[in-house]
């Protein structure tokens, strides 16, 4: 089928020249020039008031910050103590911010519709080549764009998530001094999501991989003057920077061995490349490393807690529905080598189950509402890649489609209670932490609106029929069940347990893990919305939803939270067109999936499915009731009077304590490394010492010779021709 | 003065004074007393002049008292005598006890390495028969011999001699001038 | 005679020589030199018996240089002398780098 697809990309010019697809370089360049645009209008203003943190916690800085002046809260609080007062250029900039991604979006739509309108026929991906970027000897790199039925999911997804958080930051961070430049950045990470889902060859993929990790840097950090969030900044950026490492050793690997970077290229060399060897899989043990970096798997997934010091919107955009799921879509996108390797793609799969479970514990005890939702994004990351690992590529693209809307609308959602929130406390300049869920409770009277579509987020990440979750999550445990049932995979040995029991072992792991998500899902809903309300007596008061265009988006995410299980229906329930990505993934990962399941669609009987879906239904069912019953909000009390935690609820509080392990083991003796041998070692005494001042000595020596020599003393002069003439008559004796 | 005559009492005269000029310098180089080590050293360019003699250059051996021991020693004499240097100094005027030895190692040295040289084999073809200036000798007279090369192969060399000379003289007059002042 | 002579000639070379080395008097050591030049003449000489009388005339010619040299070098002596009293060599050092 390949060979076909060559064949009919080199018969004729692409079915696809000549209509809207033409324009596919205005996709990613509408947000970089929505960032010239921003940045300039950031820069010009950069006189006004600088950042500061908006979380109450940090409310209790000088005097300046509580004058009644702009002082950034993360939201516009119109109340009558306090005049709502905007960034100079706020309307420019939230025109253009906005504009540039609606209008990404129209653009991707039509051309998806003009794509969608060819389906049927046979035909390669349509890549646009703009110049030849890095010609150098046997190496050949483009810069090109390609589009296919994968990078058009993708685009669609970025785009439109984008497009709606965009607009949700209008609202958000209305107050914020530095709003051009929150919306320069935020376009700036949409073009480099872009280009990193619609590079032709890894070196374009790789230019937008980094270009999302720098904008991440850039949006933690952006309330840089408090010195957490600049670390939490660095930290991301770090930690990432150890996943990037994977990822170019797998390109030279692919270069030094296949000779080319291109991804239709790689594909085509895929018969050169023995299958389960040690080429193939060490290609893409690398590759995982990078996704583990980026995507925040175990161990790389220390930074996506502390990424949520940035603006909850950024949390949402980037920590959620776009930037961690690059894994994922390298994962999908790199199908033709991940199926040659059945080890690598074995461990992806326990990786990911691990990772799902373990944070899924962590979740269970954390009180700072976004910190749940950061942990549940770390374990739903891990399903997907237990999807992407055991070969069910659609499963996983799917989930991953299904958790950007639910995701982002959990973290919208949590922005608007953030935002409530913090006007209260700031109307009673009072310093608690805004999102500290033990300072919520009840507040489903207050916000109805966005009570509600949080419910439906939550049943949707539960895994509650008909909800969209449920669809995707369901595919994903009964596709390894298949698999570990039959496969190449269930074949392969992985450290010497054999596949099945590996694959059996990570459904239990992801039924583990549903069970999980539903307690600590159902635990925050709880805790915020239900229960009495402990935010204090005279901040109830303030407590309102949030303005229309926050809530609009919400609204449009709820909805694509409730129906977009659509996309994928299972055989079993015919409600409506089935399997509708799977079909339209199939010209593009089919290949490589059949190959893993020993060339058949992996086959379940009907009433073992039904038992499956039975299963994960009760399971969730279950974790809902066991939430419901027995943990109590009327039991909590204000995060300023609580008790610390004890024994294992303390270890999970503290994150198992990870972080000081690796402080220990890696950052300390890296500093003392550096500080030691490096710094004072090799920089001080080696080269200020040996190189700078040795060379400094070694001249003046030189010269101190000289000068002895030049001494005036006639004396010395016949010593030395004396001793000269030796020398000469020596040389000719000895001769 | 040809060997073959009188061989033992040549012999007896080449070595002694050969040794009684090395004796004279070994004593010129050590005395403290600038007149004294003149006066040694006079005595040495007599011995040597004895020794050309013995080697058939007569008129060299003349030329030596004259030149060298009568005008050039003479010349230096004059000098000490006059910046008044004839006392022996209060102060040794050889350097330390090291130098002195570090000197007498590079002298062996170099004297090592002469006489390793002086093993060279000497080209045989060019060697003249023995006894050949001293027959041109009896047949010329002393100075002939010398004066007939010097006047017509190295005649050029004649000249330039000259021309040094006067360069000499009148280099000695210069620095030897006392410094003229203005007006 | 020839290696006698040259043994001689050697000997009273490096005893003109060490006096160069060791002594600090001016014209001690200027008269050490003439020792050294005598020490060559003498070699001449010596080859003179065996070469022919190209030798005899190159100590003419080395006499008569050496005359010139002596000359102008007590004449530079005194010079310096009348600067600073002194022709201890160790003392004369405005040449000092």
């Amino acid at each position: 089928m390949l060979l076909a697809l060559q064949q009919a990309q080199d018969a004729a010019a692409h079915a696809l020249t000549g209509t809207a697809a033409e324009w596919l370089w205005v996709v990613p360049l509408l947000p970089l020039a929505g960032f010239v645009i921003n940045g300039a209008l950031s820069l010009f203003s950069a006189t006004d008031l600088g950042p500061a943190d908006p979380s109450a916690a940090h409310a209790d800085a000088p005097s300046a910050h509580d004058s009644g002046t702009a002082h950034a809260t993360g939201g516009a609080h119109g109340d009558d103590a306090h005049p709502v007062v905007r960034h100079r250029y706020a309307g420019i900039t939230s025109f253009v911010g906005s504009a540039v991604l609606i209008l990404s979006f129209l653009l991707s739509a039509v051309i998806f519709w003009q794509y969608k309108s060819i389906e049927g026929t046979v035909h390669a991906p349509y890549v646009q080549t703009y110049f030849s970027w890095l010609p150098a000897g046997d190496l050949q790199i483009d810069a090109a764009l390609m589009i296919d039925q994968l990078s058009l999911v993708m685009l669609l997804v970025v785009t439109g998530v984008g497009a709606l958080i965009h607009l949700f930051s209008v609202g958000y961070m209305r107050e914020d001094p530095g709003y051009p430049r929150y919306f320069a950045y935020l376009n700036l990470f949409v073009f480099f999501m872009l280009v990193l889902v619609l590079g032709a060859n890894y070196p374009v993929m790789f230019v937008g991989w980094e270009g999302v990790g720098l904008c991440s840097y850039l949006l933690i950090g952006f309330w840089f003057s408090e010195k957490a969030n600049a670390d939490a900044g660095k930290k991301a950026f770090i930690v990432n920077r150890i996943g990037d490492f994977g990822f170019l050793v797998a390109m030279f690997l692919m270069f030094a061995n296949l000779g080319t970077l291109d991804f239709l290229q790689l594909q085509a060399a895929t018969p050169d490349l023995v299958a389960g060897g040690a080429l193939v899989t060490a290609i893409c043990l690398f590759l995982f490393l990078g996704c583990a970096g980026k995507s925040a798997q175990i161990p790389l997934y220390v930074w996506l807690p502390d990424a949520m010091a940035g603006p909850t919107p950024v949390s949402a955009l980037i920590h959620a529905a776009t930037m961690v799921t690059a894994g994922v879509y390298l994962i999908a996108r790199s199908h033709f080598l991940f199926a040659l390797a059945p080890v690598a793609s074995l461990t992806v799969v326990v990786i990911g189950a691990l990772t799902a479970v373990f944070a899924a514990t962590i979740g269970l005890k954390q009180w700072d509402i976004k910190k749940v939702l950061a942990y549940s994004t770390v374990s739903q990351l891990g399903y997907m890649f237990v999807g992407v690992g055991s070969g069910a590529y659609s499963a996983g693209i799917f989930h991953l489609v299904t958790h950007a809307f639910f995701k982002a609308l959990l973290f919208l959602g949590s922005g608007s209670v953030i935002f409530a929130m913090h006007r209260a406390y700031h109307a009673t300049h009072s310093h608690a932490d805004a999102q500290d869920m033990r300072n919520m409770g009840g507040l489903g009277r207050y916000m109805p609106v966005t009570f509600t579509l949080m419910w439906i987020a939550t049943l949707a990440i539960s895994g509650v029929p008909p909800f969209s979750g449920f669809f995707s999550k369901d595919e994903i445990l009964a596709g390894v069940f298949a698999r570990a049932r039959e496969s190449l995979l269930a074949d392969t040995r992985w450290l010497g347990i054999p596949g099945n029991f590996v694959l059996y072992g990570c459904y239990v792991l992801g039924l583990a893990a549903a069970l999980m998500t539903a307690i600590y899902m159902t635990r925050m809903m709880l805790y915020t919305f239900h229960g009495p309300n402990r935010t204090g007596e005279t901040e109830r008061g303030h407590l309102a939803e949030a303005p229309w265009i926050m809530t609009g988006p919400l609204v449009v995410l709820g909805i694509l939270s409730a129906f977009g299980g659509w996309l994928n229906l299972p055989a079993l329930l015919p409600l409506g067109p089935i399997g509708l990505l799977e079909h339209w993934l199939d010209p593009v990962v089919g290949e490589s999936a059949l190959r893993l399941t020993h060339g058949h669609a992996p086959e379940l009987t009907h009433s073992l499915e039904y038992a499956l879906v039975g299963t994960a239904v009760a399971i969730s069912a279950i974790g809902i009731w066991i939430a419901w019953s027995r943990l109590k909000p009327s039991a909590l009390v204000p995060a300023a009077q609580a008790k610390p935690e004890e024994g294992f609820e303390r270890v999970l509080a503290h994150k198992y304590y990870v972080d000081e392990m690796y402080d220990r083991a890696i950052v300390q003796p890296t500093y003392s490394t550096s500080r030691n041998l490096l710094w004072r070692g090799i920089d001080i005494g080696l080269i200020d010492g040996l190189m700078v001042n040795g060379s400094a000595w070694f001249s003046r020596g030189v010269g101190w010779i000289g000068s002895a020599i030049q001494s005036g003393q006639l004396g010395t002069y016949a010593w030395v021709l004396v001793l000269g003439v030796l020398a000469v008559v020596g040389a000719v004796t000895l001769r | 003065m040809p060997k073959g005559d009188f061989p033992l009492f040549y012999t007896f005269h080449f070595y002694l004074f050969g040794i009684v000029a090395v004796v004279s310098a070994l004593l010129f180089v050590t005395r403290k007393s600038p007149v004294a080590a003149a006066l040694w050293l006079v005595n040495t360019m007599f011995c040597l002049a004895a020794l050309y003699v013995l080697l058939d250059a007569q008129f060299i051996g003349a030329i030596q008292v004259l030149v060298y021991a009568g005008a050039i020693m003479v010349v230096f004499l004059f000098v000490i005598m006059l910046l008044n240097l004839g006392h022996p100094s209060e102060l040794a005027d050889a350097r330390g006890t090291g130098w002195k030895v570090a000197a007498l190692a590079v002298g062996v040295v170099l004297l090592a390495e002469v006489f390793t040289l002086t093993r060279a084999r000497l080209p045989e073809s060019r060697a003249l028969p023995p006894g050949f200036i001293a027959q041109e000798i009896a047949r010329e007279g002393a100075i002939a011999p010398i004066a007939r090369p010097l006047f017509t192969e190295y005649l050029l060399a004649f000249e330039l001699t000259s021309i040094l000379l006067l360069a000499a003289i009148v280099g000695a007059v210069v620095l030897g001038r006392r410094r003229q002042d203005a007006g | 005679m020839l290696a006698e002579s040259l043994f001689f000639s050697a000997v009273l070379f490096v005893i003109g020589v060490v006096g160069v080395l060791t002594r600090r008097n001016a014209i001690i050591i200027f008269m050490c030199v003439e020792l050294m030049l005598n020490a060559v003449n003498l070699a001449f000489v010596a080859f003179a018996q065996v070469y022919g009388v190209a030798g005899q005339v190159f100590v003419f010619f080395v006499m008569t240089v050496a005359a010139a040299e002596a000359a102008v070098g007590l004449a530079i002596i005194i010079a310096l002398f009348r600067h600073k009293p002194t022709v201890n060599l160790q003392q004369i050092n405005l040449l000092k780098g």
